[in-house]
């Protein structure tokens, strides 16, 4: 077992891992913060991605110990500090981005990360983000429209 | 996955060290490694992350070419080589999806020499060459068959060098699934010759398209390569593609690469 540090949220969190901890199961079951999903565990359905140090990457294909010293934001850290959800998060409540909502976490996770990177994402552009975060409700249509609603709102 | 002890070393130095521990190996961005362990089908007993060894990344840019440090993530190649080398920057953008771009490595892509993937390409058909922490190893020698490569047991990637080709293009027909390449094309025109480096074909792993390059290099117009074929017989045959459908596949791939040049 090793210790392990990291900047979750903004808080700053240490725990016992294995080597072979992955980051998703470090966050679920060693920060019981569960709103990061566990699809399909093969690094293909993105319901587990999180930002390390701003990028999004897939939390099943990363050890606990590579985060060592990182920047970690999940789904929680999304939200506002008063608890509200926060402006991507909205915009999929608003624009009934999500059925069954397994795949949410990943879908809003992968969404700030593009409207970090381009404010002004054609539909086109979205759909190629999101390559790699699948939603077998197939609600495809409406999480395009509440991406381009919260990327109106943060240009707002 | 089986247990294994961890250890992320700060230098190559201490890298290097630690592989040459009983039953070690490297991991780099870990997203063929990390499946690999999940089914069993590697079992170390040290794995050594290369993601704390600050010299291993980034991107340096000269006249004529581009040095990548191997630790350097798909996504930064993306960036960081759209000017100097557009067909390279596309390259890396179109592997997995944006996520996996922002852990995948050349450098692991590279030493793992997945038979469908897109970097040994463009090792292959710039001239590129590997260096590793005690040589200098050309792509043409580097790439021995499917997952295997010249690097010995404890010889670590630190940095690949691809020359800047005067035109080059990299065509990819996707696996739908995967992302990787069913076949990929990487054509590269210099000045006094022409490379053709197909991945995802062959039996034998990426080659290079001798009869192509031959063919571009006295007259380098997609017109050229009428007529011109590989030996099907050497061609992977799966569920996702017959020999025929490869074969026909590489010449297609080939011209439309050469017509985007």
């Amino acid at each position: 077992m090793a210790t392990v540090h990291m900047v979750v949220n903004g808080r700053e969190v240490s725990g016992e891992v294995e080597g072979r901890t992955l980051l998703s199961d470090f966050l679920r079951n060693g920060l019981k913060l569960t709103g990061t999903h566990i699809g399909c565990d093969t690094s293909q359905c993105g319901a587990c991605v999180v930002h390390v140090n701003g990028k999004a990457i897939k939390s099943c294909t990363m050890f606990a110990l590579e985060a060592s010293d990182s920047t970690v934001t999940t789904i929680e850290g999304m939200a506002n500090e008063d608890g509200s959800l926060g402006i991507v998060q909205q915009a999929f409540q608003d624009h009934h981005g999500l059925q069954c909502g397994f795949c949410t976490p990943g879908m809003v996770m992968s969404a700030a990360a593009l409207l970090s990177e381009n404010l002004t994402p054609g539909e086109a552009e979205i759909r190629d983000y999101l390559e790699g975060n699948i939603c077998r409700c197939t609600g495809y249509q409406n999480i395009v429209k509440a991406i381009q609603g919260a990327a109106e709102e943060l240009a707002a | 996955m089986y247990s294994f002890e961890f250890e992320r070393p700060t230098t190559i130095d201490d890298a290097v060290a630690a592989l040459s521990r009983s039953g070690a190996q490297v991991i780099a961005g870990g997203q063929t490694l990390i499946p690999t362990l999940k089914n069993r089908l590697a079992s170390p007993d040290v794995l050594v992350s290369l993601g704390a060894i600050s010299e291993l990344r980034g991107i340096s840019v000269s006249s004529g070419s581009v040095v990548v440090g191997a630790a350097t993530t798909h996504a930064e190649v993306a960036h960081s080589a759209a000017e100097a080398f557009p067909a390279l920057s596309g390259l890396a953008n179109n592997i997995g999806d944006p996520a996996v771009r922002n852990r995948g490595t050349v450098g692991g892509s590279i030493a793992n020499n997945d038979p469908s993937a897109c970097y040994p390409a463009a090792a292959l058909a710039t001239g590129a060459t590997i260096i590793t922490n005690s040589r200098r190893i050309a792509a043409d020698d580097f790439f021995l068959g499917i997952f295997e490569t010249a690097l010995d047991e404890d010889e670590l990637i630190t940095s690949v060098e691809f020359p800047i080709p005067a035109a080059a293009n990299y065509q990819k027909f996707e696996q739908p699934a995967s992302r990787f390449a069913l076949v990929g094309a990487f054509v590269s025109r210099f000045d006094t010759c022409v490379r053709v480096a197909i991945t995802g074909a062959a039996d034998s792993g990426v080659f290079r398209w001798s009869e192509a390059e031959k063919a571009l290099t006295a007259s380098f117009s997609p017109d050229s390569l009428a007529g011109l074929s590989v030996e099907a017989d050497d061609m992977i045959s799966d569920v996702h593609g017959s020999q025929a459908y490869r074969t026909n596949l590489v010449a297609v791939m080939t011209r439309r690469a050469v017509a985007a040049c």
